[in-house]
């Protein structure tokens, strides 16, 4: 018998599942031209109601729904606020691009609504079973996303692209949860933690190549290197919007579930796949930075800088400490603030109301849009981890816990690679003011963009006035994972 | 008599799994194929499942084989529908014609 309470916990989730449905029928029974934008207000006004109700009410006590399936705490609060944060401004600042260039449906609203439903309950996942159809729920709805274009050959090979190579990291996935069920005996995340308790913690060799397996497969989704190689493609092309909305709400959420499973359940085993994780993250941060260098393409830029950021990311939870965990949380904040930041600039780059993407197209922004510029300046020395701009402290908190966790290797090598990706960061500045304006951006740029880069730009470079409220929820988030009874 | 035990279930599922895995890495003329490896993985992945947890005498793989089966037709419909659409726009599905954006 199921009583009412326990479905409580998941209430934001089945809220927003149902508001898909509904908004649905309403996409369908409103006329054709308004449709689309009625959707799209009121996918916003649910995402805000959501986010308003983890804000200002969600108590930060730890409650499973579903017989323990699905859990929410203070770590998951902060995670879904994030994603839905970062949802909620992607819908705003792609609205006039969705209407520009032919994706003007209304599923494409709801699709968003159906894949951040995944991602929370990617967030929540408290077993294996609801972690798979997180997920799953997710990435089905981010390929379609990808192939929303759906006359444009770069948007349906992006598709394809995302969706062959997901297919396989799930299956990856699959085959390293089916491997810890028979080794372990059992798909929860407290019974597994249970099993690892104390110091004589050991695993079997099947549950180490289950790890591995599940590893890998989160590792795809979080896009670090050795599984990066559809993100470029993916970032390339799909419609600026939708890779706005990749780079920031499903990596939050991959990022969430990669620090869930690795220190929950088998945070007992952290020694097994410390050495795993420091690799991952230092082939990342490397390869981002060296082969950013050489793109032309600004998306395709962006794609490599989240691969980089994703292995500073990954430094933290090599740590395994507490300090950590609140490192990377800090870090995934920031990381979407500037990131918002950065592809509302992107989404402003048209000439004569024709989106052009080649860093080249950038020269002279100074000289025409002097704002925009600033913007451009913000963001990059931000991404790049300049201090005083907010990158710089989630950079900070990362580097901190790790050498407070004695892994000075990877500290250096993060600080290393921070320097040589500061070098494609600063050449964008770099043709922004000083070269020779070219072809000229359309004037004015779109409000919502307007509004969302002073915002961003704002909290990117005045972070350090005011920092306490991310750091003390980032803090009580951290702290949540960490006293996990089993 | 043979008796044919958990460890001959676990090797027929890797190898399928492993068959699938080439079959997505060294397959150079049909993106159908890639399509039908993946069927393969994922239901590599339930034979795992399913010998687990008649071994275990825990019902949990059974469910959880389920739950995969329901994922992996809706997953195939996704893929297919993206298929189409491709083939729409450059009127072939060979892999190696998947290359507008190099990578």
């Amino acid at each position: 018998m199921v009583t009412t309470p326990d479905l409580l916990a998941a209430g934001p989730e089945i809220f927003l599942a149902v508001m898909g449905m509904v908004l649905m029928m309403i996409g369908v029974f409103s006329p054709e031209k308004r449709a689309l934008g009625i959707v799209s207000g009121l996918t916003v006004a649910s995402f805000a109601v959501v986010l308003a109700y983890y804000l200002f009410m969600a108590s930060g006590e730890r409650s499973v729904a579903f017989a323990g399936l699905f859990v929410t705490d203070a770590f998951a609060i902060f995670m879904k606020a994030l994603v839905l944060l970062g949802g909620i401004l992607v819908l705003l600042m792609g609205d006039s691009f969705v209407r520009r260039e032919g994706m003007a449906r209304f599923e494409f609203p709801i699709l968003v609504i159906y894949a951040t439903v995944g991602m929370m309950m990617m967030i929540s996942a408290n077993d294996l079973i609801s972690l798979y159809m997180g997920l799953e729920l997710q990435s089905l709805s981010l390929y379609v996303i990808a192939a929303i274009q759906r006359d444009r050959i770069r948007s349906s090979e992006a598709g394809l692209k995302y969706f062959v190579l997901g297919a396989l990291s799930s299956g990856l996935l699959l085959y390293g949860c089916s491997m810890i069920y028979g080794f372990a005996g059992t798909t929860q995340f407290e019974a597994l933690a249970g099993l690892f308790d104390g110091k004589s913690a050991e695993a079997s060799a099947g549950l180490v190549v289950g790890i591995v397996f599940l590893s890998a497969g989160l590792a795809f989704k979080v896009s670090a290197v050795p599984f990066h190689m559809w993100t470029p493609d993916v970032y390339e092309g799909a419609p600026t919007p939708v890779t706005a909305f990749f780079a920031v709400a499903p990596k939050v959420a991959a990022i969430a579930l990669f620090l869930r499973v690795m220190l929950e359940p088998f945070g007992g085993l952290i020694e097994e796949w410390r050495q795993v994780i420091v690799l991952i993250s230092v082939a990342s941060m490397v390869l981002g930075a060296f082969a950013a260098i050489a793109q032309n393409n600004i998306k395709r830029l962006m794609a490599y800088s989240s691969i980089g950021h994703v292995g500073y990311a990954l430094i933290g939870l090599a740590a395994g400490s507490e300090e950590g965990l609140r490192g990377v949380l800090i870090y995934m904040a920031i990381y979407l603030v500037m990131n918002v930041g950065a592809f509302a600039c992107i989404l402003s780059m048209k000439v004569n109301d024709r989106m052009v993407e080649n860093i080249d197209d950038l020269a002279g922004t100074a000289k025409s849009h002097p704002m925009m510029a600033l913007g451009i300046l913000i963001f990059m020395f931000s991404l790049a981890g300049i201090p005083p701009m907010a990158g710089f402290f989630g950079k900070f908190f990362i580097f901190m816990s790790a050498i407070e966790a004695e892994l000075y290797t990877l500290a250096v090598i993060g600080v290393v690679s921070s320097v040589v990706g500061a070098y494609y960061y600063l050449r964008i500045v770099k043709i922004v003011f000083f070269d020779d304006l070219m072809e000229m951006f359309d004037k004015p740029i779109d409000r919502p963009l307007r509004v969302i880069m002073a915002a961003t730009g704002i909290v990117t470079i005045l972070f350090f006035i005011w920092p306490s409220p991310l750091l003390e929820s980032a803090s009580v988030a951290a702290a949540a994972l960490f006293a996990t009874p089993g | 008599m043979l008796e044919i035990g958990l460890a001959h279930y676990l090797t027929v599922a890797a190898i399928l799994f492993t068959l699938g895995l080439f079959g997505i890495f060294l397959n150079r003329k049909n993106v159908i194929i890639i399509l039908m490896s993946i069927e393969l993985m994922l239901l590599a992945v339930n034979i795992n499942l399913v010998a687990f947890s008649t071994h275990l005498g825990d019902l949990m793989g059974q469910i959880f084989a389920m739950f995969i089966l329901t994922v992996a037709a809706a997953e195939a419909a996704i893929g297919l529908a993206i298929l189409v659409v491709y083939y729409r726009n450059r009127g072939s599905i060979a892999v190696e014609d998947i290359n507008v954006m190099k990578g």
